[in-house]
């Protein structure tokens, strides 16, 4: 295989069902949408084995000067078919299962498929990131598929959110990758700076810890069970819950590195083991039980990752994937063939399917660490380590094994034992309380959990020499051989307790249990009522403070506007008026004035000119005689002024 | 080239006004084809777009215009201006498809719009404060009519509210400008001299005080808390085109206005100032948050997730100015982000709220609890609608993941406190989809029952927002290959 010819293989692995998958969710195909998506499986899980062999590596320019890198490693060769082929097997399933909106439900499986291998495959945080919340938005849109029923989409919304808050882990620890300068490669984490190390790993942890669904988030994969039993075969087997512990063991090194964060993950994974173990014995409803056992027994690998040994959690990883599945596809088919809610309902029911109850046997078989099959391998893989690290942490793994043969032989107890025929009534009356029940299951329902049955039997080799320790090598471990011992123990605890189930016909169902731990109660408390209350408190504040504010603002400039305006209208136009009535008065009193006085002075000035002029024209007369007369008169008068002058 | 897509659908609007006899169904279209036509033009622009060389603009152009104070008609376009000038062409020709199903006095309409048009597109390509605040205000101008005229509720009140209160925040824009002319040697308006001249840079004071003036005049468009009240009620009350454009286009002359005018010209001030503007940022996230978590009104509470996306734009650009030692990376970063925000918020507010108008088209009311079950007779509408929510709380896959994951990469790295703000992306994703539950799951009830479905004008223009949404959220390297070189030159700048 040339190396470009695995790099376009790896493009294909992930657009593939990317594409289709948009393009089915937005269609209305409904048969056609189940071939579709078949079809579009099968070849990604071909693609997943081409590059699981071919190990390439690609990348393209993205943001924050960071590349959208993909790349196939050891440990992404194991979970990528993994995710590619439960897929396909979980899309065999539905096609026979789910029968409205076909075309919405595998479109939604494929772009969820296609997130869940981006993040297997991712390389540097931004794609990582980007594929991550894809994951969490695709299975809100899965969990609440079923739209018409409140409390499904509720389901989908409590999923959603919870495990967005923490994602805000993976937003702070990508801020802190650019400030410690190790840039966006998940490979870098581990050498950034000393201090924004811790912040990191702290972000990463949060963030994984959340979609792991480990304490303290573990309650909304209870409420996840509100979806199609597929998708939980899916979301809550083999992806998304499964990415969580996946990506601890990606950043193993940066655990490590911090010198806290490690012995973190070990006990957050140990006291979910042992905690979520006893939620899932206290449940009463089939899909509960196998949620809250999905949490647990994600505690082992996120215990694996905080203990070093990557090989060991990825093979309980895959083990795991594989049992989980089947039982929950197991559980959806008994659903969809009986329709009850509670255990009670499921009793003896592997008897009347029985290729359904022996694969499903496989599975509890597996999950309860019944040698040699695959669950009980893995577990001890991660429990070795352990016990080098403390005896106290095996103590409590060995504890939560224990555990899991306890809610594993529940259900083989329910499932197998004979209904003795005064009882029967009862069980049938169980039936149909969640739903109608169909009473058929059908071929492509059986098929897949065939497949999914072989891998619960054989997957424990990936933990057993000799296939364990290369798979440990190609990770670049020292393989750790868990003491002949140590299996012996575990695998007697196991069918000690399984034994003790079975023949005493009930296991103890602590009340404190059943409602996982009043987690969901507590957050609503003390995180949801606060908050929404501020939320209130807050907008009653923008609506009757700020925004009053503005308006009295805008009132009072009113206000003042029309004081401005009466003192316009009195003082500064009064005074005006004023002074243009004083000025008019001014002006008719000097008009007046004017008329009187002025005026009547220039026109007596005038009368007088002209009276002077009549009396100068007199003299005028045009006579010699009087002339001469005039000339004597005024020289009289002159020599009469000169003698008095002088 | 840049004149001629100012001014074409000005040109077409004065066309529309003196042709009153022309028929509503021509009248509608022209403004689809003048829109289209505009946005035709703005992608030949990007086509031959080469990033400038630093305190320079592409296709510039320059004619004297106000010489007795320096001011000229002075245009051109970087990697800052370019997104957003795209942005609005595709927004205002999408609201042209939206609005063809209109029967209120489209001649009309359609000439206020195409003049709105020209305005935006002027502002953003504006590089002279004069001519700026010319566009700046001709904006508030315009949209008043457009919800006076065209809004429905208290649409007199909410848009004389709009008006008033945009108005003084422009007033005091203006004094910032020309506090800035006068301290500017030679006096000067235009925008490229300022940022090279950067006046007031000795003086803290009167620095301070000018850049005081011009963050409040923006802060009151953008709008930020605590001057966000006008928001709500001007989008309630206004069209949806008109929200559509208020929130996508308007809201921007404000955030563009801290990257264009505050952070190069008074980049002491701005500096000094930095971490006022972070904390109004992060309240304006956090508080826009929670407001709209508690609203019942659909278009309220999309309102208010508009205060909580503009505070991370403020968030971003005040960590740009924490200037210290190697952040410059980083700091680069969030510049990015905020402009890649201001491009993702227009597509996805202005889908939403054009969503938004069809509820009150169809039942009249925008109260959430009224609907139930929506997604039964509108199956269209509601995968719109989620599409819209999810890009808006921002998901990967749309383009606003990759805005705020750079906002907040950058500013987390550039200043640890912000990360308070990522409490932002939870209560957004909680408020979206509870809202996505009220109105279009469970039983269909209520105002649900005989809903239709979406028409294609409605389909075609909101699907294609959403559409390059994720066009830019799965790629996007041609958008960010504009904005980045622009905002190493920028944090160039406020370094200085």
């Amino acid at each position: 295989m040339t190396h470009t010819l695995t790099e376009a293989a790896l493009w294909l692995l992930v657009l593939l069902p990317a594409v289709v998958g948009a393009a089915l969710a937005l269609s209305r195909l409904e048969r056609a949408a189940a071939v579709v998506s078949l079809v579009t499986a099968t070849l990604t899980a071909v693609l997943a084995l081409i590059v699981a062999f071919g190990r390439p590596e690609m990348s393209v320019p993205f943001m924050a000067g960071s590349d959208f890198a993909l790349g196939v490693d050891a440990l992404s060769a194991l979970v990528v078919p993994m995710v590619a082929v439960v897929t396909l097997l979980v899309v065999v399933f539905a096609a026979g299962e789910i029968r409205e909106s076909q075309g919405r439900f595998h479109g939604l499986m494929l772009l969820f498929a296609a997130a869940a291998l981006v993040t297997a495959t991712a390389q540097s945080l931004p794609a990582l990131l980007f594929s991550w919340e894809v994951m969490g938005a695709t299975s809100f849109a899965l969990i609440g598929f079923w739209w018409r029923d409140d409390q499904r989409v509720s389901a989908g919304v409590t999923a959603f959110v919870t495990t967005r808050t923490a994602d805000v882990g993976m937003y702070v620890a990508a801020g802190a990758a650019v400030a410690g300068g190790s840039g966006l490669a998940l490979a870098d984490l581990a050498g950034s700076s000393a201090s924004w190390r811790h912040v990191i790993a702290a972000g990463l942890l949060v963030a994984a810890l959340g979609k792991a669904a480990q304490l303290p988030f573990s309650f909304w994969l209870s409420r996840a069970m509100e979806g199609p039993s597929p998708v939980s075969a899916l979301l809550h087997s083999a992806a998304m819950v499964a990415m969580g512990g996946y990506l601890l063991l990606r950043v193993e090194p940066l655990l490590a590195a911090t010198g806290w964060a490690a012995g973190a993950a070990a006990w957050v994974g140990a006291a979910t083991a042992l905690l979520l173990g006893t939620v899932a014995v206290a449940q009463r409803d089939l899909k509960q039980l196998l949620a809250a056992s999905t949490s647990a027994q994600l505690g082992f690998v996120v215990m694996a990752a905080g203990l070093g040994t990557v090989s060991g959690g990825a093979a309980h990883l895959l083990a795991h994937a594989s049992t989980k599945a089947l039982l929950f596809l197991a559980a959806g088919a008994w659903l969809t063939a009986l329709g009850p809610k509670r255990l009670a309902g499921l009793r003896g029911v592997a008897r009347r399917w029985r290729l359904l109850g022996v694969t499903a046997t496989a599975g509890a078989l597996s999950l309860a660490g019944i040698a040699p099959l695959a669950l009980w391998a893995t577990k001890d893989a991660v429990l070795a380590a352990a016990l080098e690290e403390s005896p106290l942490l095996y103590a409590v793994g060995l504890a939560a094994a224990a555990l899991s043969a306890a809610y594993a032989g529940k259900i083989l107890m329910v499932v197998w034992r004979p209904v003795p025929l005064d009882e029967q009534a009862e069980v049938e009356g169980h039936h149909d309380e969640e739903q109608q029940g169909t009473r058929h299951i059908g071929p492509l329902e059986q098929a897949p959990l065939v497949v999914l049955a072989l891998g619960a039997l054989v997957l424990g080799a990936l933990a057993l020499p000799p296939v364990g320790d290369t798979v440990a090598r190609t990770m670049a471990e020292e393989p750790l051989h868990p003491a002949p011992l140590e299996l012996a123990v575990s695998a007697l605890i196991a069918l000690a307790v399984v034994g003790s189930v079975w023949w005493r016909r009930r296991v103890p169902e602590p009340r404190w249990a059943l409602g996982w731990l009043g987690l969901e109660h507590i957050t609503h408390v003390v995180v949801v009522r606060p908050t929404v209350r501020i939320a209130e408190r807050l907008a009653r504040f923008d609506d009757q403070v700020l925004d009053r504010a503005v308006t009295r603002s805008a009132t009072g400039a009113l206000t003042a506007a029309r004081g401005m305006a009466a003192f316009d209208d009195t003082v500064v136009d009064g005074s005006v008026e004023a002074v243009s009535r004083s000025s008019l008065s001014a002006a008719e009193r000097s008009a007046r004035g004017d008329n009187r006085w002025l005026d009547g002075t220039v026109e007596r000035v005038a009368s007088w000119t002209r009276g002077l002029g009549r009396l100068a024209r007199r003299p005028q007369t045009g006579q010699l005689h009087q002339y001469y007369i005039q000339a004597v008169a005024v020289l009289a008068i002159g020599v009469l002024l000169l003698l008095t002058v002088r | 080239m840049l004149s001629l897509i100012v001014f074409l659908p000005l040109a077409a609007a004065l066309a529309l006004v003196l042709a009153p006899r022309l028929g509503d169904t021509a009248a509608r279209w022209s403004w689809v084809a003048v829109a289209g036509v505009d946005l035709a033009l703005v992608v030949a622009v990007w086509w031959q777009y080469e990033t400038p060389a630093e305190e320079q603009l592409a296709f510039e152009q320059r004619a004297e215009w106000i010489p007795g104070v320096n001011s000229s008609y002075h245009i051109g376009v970087d990697g800052l201006s370019l997104p957003l000038i795209a942005m609005t062409a595709v927004i205002f020709l999408a609201c042209a498809v939206y609005a063809l199903r209109d029967t209120n006095r489209p001649r009309l309409q359609s000439a206020l719009f195409l003049f709105l048009q020209s305005v935006s597109m002027g502002l953003f390509v504006s590089a002279d404060l004069i001519l700026f605040f010319v566009f700046f205000d001709l904006s508030i101008v315009a949209m008043y009519f457009v919800i006076a005229g065209w809004g429905h509720g208290d649409a007199a009140r909410s848009a004389l509210k709009f008006f008033l209160y945009t108005f003084l925040g422009s007033l005091a824009l203006l004094v910032g400008f020309i506090g800035l002319y006068i301290a500017a040697d030679p006096h000067t308006f235009d925008m490229v001299e300022l940022s090279e001249q950067t006046p007031l840079a000795g003086s803290s004071l009167a620095g301070g005080l000018v850049l005081a003036a011009i963050l409040i005049g923006l802060a009151v468009k953008t709008p930020t808390v605590p001057f966000h009240t006008w928001l709500p009620p001007a989008h309630t009350d206004a069209p949806a085109v008109g929200s559509a454009v208020l929130a996508g286009v308007l809201l921007k002359m404000g955030t563009y206005g801290f990257v264009r005018i505050a952070m190069p010209m008074l980049p002491d001030a701005w500096r000094a100032w930095a971490w006022v503007v972070i904390v109004v940022g992060i309240v304006s996230v956090i508080y826009g948050a929670l407001v709209a978590l508690a609203q019942t009104d659909l278009k309220r509470m999309i309102a208010y997730t508009s205060v909580n996306h503009m505070g991370y734009i403020a968030l971003a650009v005040g960590a740009a100015g924490l200037v210290a030692g190697d952040t410059a990376e980083a700091r680069s970063i969030a510049v990015t982000g905020a402009v890649t925000q201001m491009v993702s918020h227009g597509l996805i507010t202005g889908a939403l709220f054009l969503l938004a108008g069809v509820l009150h088209d169809r039942a009249n009311s925008y109260d959430m609890d009224a609907y139930g079950g929506l997604a039964a007779p509108a199956p269209r509408f509601a995968a719109l609608f989620a599409l819209g929510a999810f890009a808006s709380l921002g998901l990967p896959g749309f383009s606003g993941f990759i805005a705020e994951f750079q906002i907040f990469t950058g500013s987390i790295a550039a200043a640890p406190a912000t990360a308070i703000a990522v409490v932002g992306i939870l209560i957004t994703a909680a408020l979206f989809l509870r809202s996505l539950q009220r109105i279009f799951t469970g039983h269909t009830r209520g105002k649900s029952t005989g809903f239709g479905d979406l028409h294609p004008a409605e389909l075609w223009s909101v699907g294609s927002l959403l559409l390059l949404s994720v066009l830019i959220g799965v790629f996007p390297r041609p958008l960010l290959d504009v904005i980045e070189p622009a905002s190493e030159v920028l944090i160039d700048l406020v370094g200085r």
